[in-house]
């Protein structure tokens, strides 16, 4: 039995909703980072769907940029939640409540 | 199995190659001596990295004059006129806010070079945002500005609020570019192609059956876009990351983040989804009137002088918007030459905020510029000058700006969109207006006045040059502007 590529494209939308929405409502910065991490990913797997029913090596190549991005994203981020959480000992972002949009 | 190496023009990869060259230079050397490098090394390395940049583009404009657009690296990136021209423009950001930021980082006394090797690093992103003809590399591109971003707005480690407005950036940035590069994988499964040139070839030759998959692409990059210059509703980051970055940081992000990323938006909209123009112009049309208005109109509630700074960015990513609504070839060179003339004057404006911010940045309100131009002429004159240029005001640049963009507008059937601006626009000069008049007011007497440092007071000065002369004589840039098109225009 053969899984339909199409099953691929709607797990990635769930995914990258799940993500979507995590990133909107959590307040934690660790989590939302999180999310962030699971929307690329979902990204990843949309790419890779698509490459496989294009048959196009295209699709393959561009994941590589997406983890190697995902990658130097974490890098960045995770040192600018550590530089906030030697300030304020949290990462929740409800504390970062000193300038008001 | 044989492998095809693409052919590399490296004239079109040289701007790339010198800032980040200079960036890893700077990062190798800093790492190798054993005190911290002073900050005029660093100051030192930018500017003529971003001087050296300036030359080549003009190797590159002659090229183009000689042998026309071109494409390379499997065509990857795009050698035109538009993306030289932006790249100069980034360029002269680069230089002027290193001018600005050496200033900065004596007085708030930071040491080593790492300031300067993000600013290169982040610069060259832009560039490759505006050379990118593949929304792959539009992605790396706008990482590669970003990420370096997230950091420099992080680095005044004396105040709170740095870190903070680091963290929502850095939040909000990664989950625009994760839409965005969603978005490029659905695009990619409708066309089969991440190339912007094969997206036009695809579209123009084929008719989609069910183009939702396309639609809900291109949808998801206009967010990621509409995220990144920050326009209404996707704007909300924006003041408190300007509030909260470091000055000289504010205005560097305000400039190259808005050339590279409407240099990209340019490219997909116009040039690769060119064909779907009846499809993204009424939600441009949404975007550009929300902007306009609403930018302007949050602006004059603000007391803060970066948060109101902010918000009239936000009002004018929505007149460059009103350019690439256009969707045309004027248009284009419209939203181009918007570009050229705001982006000097921004980094002027954040380099006198700089200033007047003073240590600490608590002087940041509207009532601490109050008789400034009367304690201080020049400073005065030329912040006035500054905020009259981005109001619109004749004589200035901003004026042919904001004239060409709604003329192209007008042309392109879009006249009530043009009346919805004018009237952002003039929601705008009230706020204007009144920080002008602060300027000139009385003040209560003992006031300390600003030291203005050398290398700031060049940048300041190239600012306001920039505005004044080519105000009263436009023709140059709009030459300029008018002959660097596109690659590819329906």
């Amino acid at each position: 039995m053969t899984v339909p590529a199409a099953w691929y494209l709607v797990l990635a939308a769930i995914l990258f909703g799940i993500g979507a929405l995590g990133l909107l409502t959590r307040r934690s910065a660790l989590i939302m980072f999180m999310c962030v991490e699971l929307m690329l990913n979902a990204v990843n797997l949309t790419f890779v769907t698509f490459s496989r029913t294009l048959r196009d090596i295209g699709g393959q190549a561009a994941v590589f940029f997406v983890m190697v991005v995902a990658a130097a994203e974490v890098t960045v981020g995770l040192g600018i939640v550590v530089s906030v959480f030697r300030r304020r000992n949290s990462t929740s972002v409800d504390e970062l409540a000193e300038m008001k949009g | 199995m044989s492998l095809t190496i693409p052919s590399i023009h490296y004239l079109v990869l040289l701007p790339t190659l010198i800032l980040f060259g200079a960036s890893l230079l700077l990062l190798v050397v800093s790492a190798l001596v054993r005190r911290p490098l002073r900050p005029a090394a660093g100051t030192a390395v930018t500017v003529l990295a971003s001087v050296a940049t300036l030359v080549v583009t003009v190797a590159q404009w002659r090229d183009i004059d000689r042998h026309g657009a071109s494409t390379t690296v499997a065509h990857a990136l795009a050698l035109d006129g538009f993306s030289v021209v932006a790249t100069a423009v980034i360029a002269v950001s680069l230089g002027l806010a290193a001018l600005v930021s050496h200033d900065w980082m004596n007085r708030a006394r930071v040491v080593g070079s790492e300031y300067h090797v993000l600013a290169l690093a982040s610069a060259a992103g832009a560039v490759l945002m505006t050379q990118a003809n593949d929304l792959i590399v539009i992605f790396l591109g706008l990482e590669i500005m970003s990420i370096g971003l997230y950091v420099l707005v992080a680095f005044d480690r004396e105040r709170t609020r740095s870190a903070e407005a680091a963290l929502k950036y850095f939040l909000l940035g990664s989950f625009a570019s994760a839409i965005f590069v969603y978005g490029a994988a659905l695009v990619y499964g409708a066309t089969g192609t991440t190339n912007l040139s094969s997206v036009a070839y695809f579209l123009g030759s084929n008719v989609l059956l069910r183009p939702g998959l396309l639609y809900a692409g291109g949808a998801l990059l206009l967010v990621g876009f509409a995220f990144k210059v920050a326009a209404v509703p996707f704007h909300l980051w924006s003041p408190d990351v300007y509030e909260g970055a470091p000055t000289p940081v504010t205005g560097f992000m305000a400039a190259i983040v808005k050339v590279g990323a409407f240099a990209a938006l340019l490219r997909v909209l116009v040039s690769a989804l060119g064909t779907q123009m009846t499809t993204w112009r009424p939600i441009l049309w949404v975007l550009v009137a929300l902007t306009t208005v609403i930018g302007a109109s949050l602006a004059i509630v603000q007391r803060n002088v970066k948060r109101m700074l902010a918000y009239s960015s936000i009002n004018h990513a929505g007149f460059i918007l009103l350019g690439v609504w256009s969707g045309t070839v004027p248009g284009a060179s419209a939203a181009l030459f918007y570009l050229a003339t705001y982006a000097p004057v921004v980094v002027a404006s954040f380099a006198v905020l700089t200033l007047v911010g003073g240590e600490g940045e608590d002087r940041h309100d509207v009532a601490h510029y109050r008789g400034l131009a009367r304690r201080q002429p020049w400073l005065g004159a030329a912040l006035a000058i500054l905020l009259l240029s981005q109001l619109g005001v004749p004589l200035t640049t901003g004026f042919y700006a904001k004239f060409s963009v709604l003329a192209a507008a007008v042309d392109a059937g879009g006249g009530a969109l043009a009346v919805v601006a004018l009237l952002g626009a003039a929601i705008a000069t009230v706020f204007y207006l009144r920080w002008t008049l602060t300027l000139f007011a009385e003040d209560e007497g003992d006031v300390d006045r600003v030291p203005v440092p050398p290398a700031t007071a060049i940048a300041i000065g190239l600012g306001v040059a920039v505005t004044v002369v080519f105000g009263l004589w436009p023709g140059p840039i709009a030459a300029l502007t008018q002959h660097a098109t596109l690659l590819f225009t329906p």
